[in-house]
């Protein structure tokens, strides 16, 4: 009986052992500077000189800062147009991957490469495919009679022209949408052939309930990565024209680094964080009506 | 009878026709979408190795003629390149070792031994892979200054030697798939838990630590947001914020622009294709986005 508490014991102490830096990194670099942040988020600290407590004022402030509003709308454009279409491009294109073609491999490639070009060198190359004289794609759209837009400086084409450049990079999300594809046990098809149901249906009945939690699970993972954009409208517009790609992430940066209002960005910070868990939670929320684990 | 083995042979003839239509419009819609995929790559390879009178042409021409390949010394000439190149190899190497060590090690001990307190710390640690890292990024920053560690290489690579949550949870995973009476044996035999880790279960793991590995290597090689917060001598810098600056310098020249991004695009490409394997195995698993 002793002994084996004691052998509880020595394994106790050899986990935390094992364990003991993540402890660690989660008390200095996450858990710490996460309640610091919300302790930051109710002063007015800037980096230099002392911190001083100023209640929920940083808040108040925010929701009337009319480029807070401007942030906000900008990122749920960019959630919304790109999180649906990324999704309906992967599933698209790996339902055709699917179908036992040949050359798969050279396919999964070629959609997969895009995604691993980092994002400094794609925002390049982006600047320079959209750019409205030379660019290739308004080169491109001249050839079908199109008189391309001035992209990236336009008002109004340039979130449309970020959100293209991000569908070039869905090469992950597509080979997700394949892996759960292949895991579509092969008898459900079989038995709806013989039961004479056409591909049609067994598609609507079949793949796509069975599609379902890998829908989920990359519409919240989407809708996350949403709201962080940044590298690509640092680089190619910093926010620009006119405000129309200050992305959230964007301003909160500028508020922090270019403003040093620390205190500020660490309450944007969490309010982003809010939205996010209230736009997940309300993901799970929603998901038992449609979502179908089999 | 005749006719009936004629209805029959036609109506499978129609079946294969109908077949291999369909096959032929799947190939053509891949290729199709593939082209569009790989045409942007194919433009900046062109591009810089254009002169610029043909850059402007129009209609554009795909192949350069003559082929000029001064863009790239070129580019070396304007900014240490090499440098940079350096810097973010020793950033990269230091974080690899520093993630799949630490990862692992933490990774075992949440699959293999018990204490009170682990079911709670595991949910804690996986709760933290939901937190947006703006979250955190400010008071670290404060954090990092207060160290005096501005400007120097520690804030991108010290991190990296206490675990990274999500590979924590994938090579957890990967270690509960390994069956016990392996390190029951080597229990018996007086291995301790350190030993046990290290001899039996880490080449067991190989497969998923060059997973963490190379996903590790994209992640920090393609890091812009870290170096750009923490270092600001030029000395310093990384390809990423090197590539930044120097698209501010040469904002028009886009031969000279498309020529240091396939430099910084190729080392990724290239081990991309030693390691496809390892790449897909970890998106599936950890359903990771980029």
């Amino acid at each position: 009986m002793k002994r084996e508490s004691r052998l509880a014991k020595k394994e106790a102490l050899a986990f935390y052992g094992f364990i003991s830096p993540w402890i660690l990194g989660f008390i200095f670099f996450t858990g710490g500077p996460v309640l610091a942040s919300l302790y930051f988020s109710l002063t007015n600290y800037s980096i230099f000189g002392k911190a001083s407590f100023v209640g929920l004022s940083n808040f108040s402030t925010l929701f009337a800062d009319p480029l807070f509003r401007t942030s906000i709308y900008n990122t749920l454009y960019f959630a919304v147009l790109f999180v649906p279409l990324s999704i309906m491009l992967s599933f698209g294109l790996a339902l055709l991957l699917n179908q036992k073609v040949r050359g798969l491999a050279i396919y999964r490639t070629v959609y997969y490469l895009p995604s691993i070009v980092p994002a400094v060198a794609n925002s390049i190359l982006w600047l320079w495919l959209l750019n409205p004289q030379w660019g290739l794609i308004n080169i491109g759209l001249q050839y079908i009679g199109i008189d391309g837009p001035g992209w990236l400086t336009s008002e109004i084409w340039s979130k449309p022209a970020i959100i293209l450049m991000s569908l070039w990079g869905v090469g992950s999300t597509i080979i997700i949408y394949l892996a759960g594809l292949q895991g579509v046990p092969e008898q459900l098809y079989e038995a709806a052939e013989v039961d004479g149901a056409s591909s049609v249906r067994s598609f609507f009945n079949i793949t796509v309930p069975m599609m379902t939690p890998t829908i989920f699970f990359t519409s919240i993972t989407g809708i996350i990565g949403a709201f962080q954009v940044f590298t690509q409208a640092y680089i190619m517009t910093n926010g620009g024209p006119v405000d129309s790609t200050l992305f959230y992430a964007l301003y909160l940066f500028r508020n922090a680094f270019n403003y040093l209002k620390m205190g500020y960005a660490a309450a944007m910070a969490w309010i982003l964080f809010l939205i996010i868990l209230v736009l997940t939670l309300l993901q799970f929320k929603l998901a038992k009506r449609w979502v179908f684990y089999g | 009878m005749v006719e009936q083995v004629d209805a029959a042979l036609s109506m499978k003839r129609k079946r294969r026709v109908r077949k291999l239509t369909q096959s032929v419009l799947r190939h053509v819609i891949l290729c199709a979408v593939g082209l569009l995929f790989l045409l942007p790559l194919v433009w900046m390879i062109s591009t810089s190795l254009k002169a610029n009178r043909q850059i402007f042409a129009f209609p554009p021409e795909w192949i350069p003629n003559p082929v000029i390949w001064l863009n790239y010394p070129d580019v070396f000439d304007y900014a240490p390149f090499l440098l940079y190149f350096r810097n973010t190899v020793f950033i990269v190497g230091t974080c690899v070792v520093g993630v799949t060590m630490s990862s692992s090690l933490v990774a075992y001990g949440f699959a293999r031994l018990s204490a009170p307190g682990k079911n709670i710390l595991f949910m804690l640690m996986l709760s933290t892979m939901m937190l947006p890292y703006m979250v955190w990024m400010i008071p670290l920053y404060v954090l990092f200054t207060k160290f005096g560690w501005v400007d120097t290489f520690y804030p991108l690579t010290v991190p990296a030697f206490f675990g990274s949550p999500l590979y924590i949870f994938l090579l957890r995973q990967f270690f509960m798939g390994i069956p016990r009476e392996l390190e029951d044996a080597a229990t018996m035999d007086g291995c301790g838990y350190l030993r046990t880790y290290w001899q039996i279960m880490m080449p067991l793991v190989k497969p998923a630590l060059a997973t963490v590995a190379i996903f590790t290597f994209m992640a920090t090689w393609n890091d812009f947001l870290g170096p750009l917060l923490y270092l600001q001598s030029p000395e310093y810098y990384t390809v990423a914020v090197g590539l930044q600056v120097f698209l501010s310098a040469h904002s028009a020249d886009w031969g000279l622009l498309m020529a240091a991004s396939t430099m910084v695009v190729i080392p990724v490409i290239i081990v991309f294709f030693f390691a496809q394997k390892q790449f897909i195995r970890g998106i599936v698993l950890s359903g990771l986005k980029m």
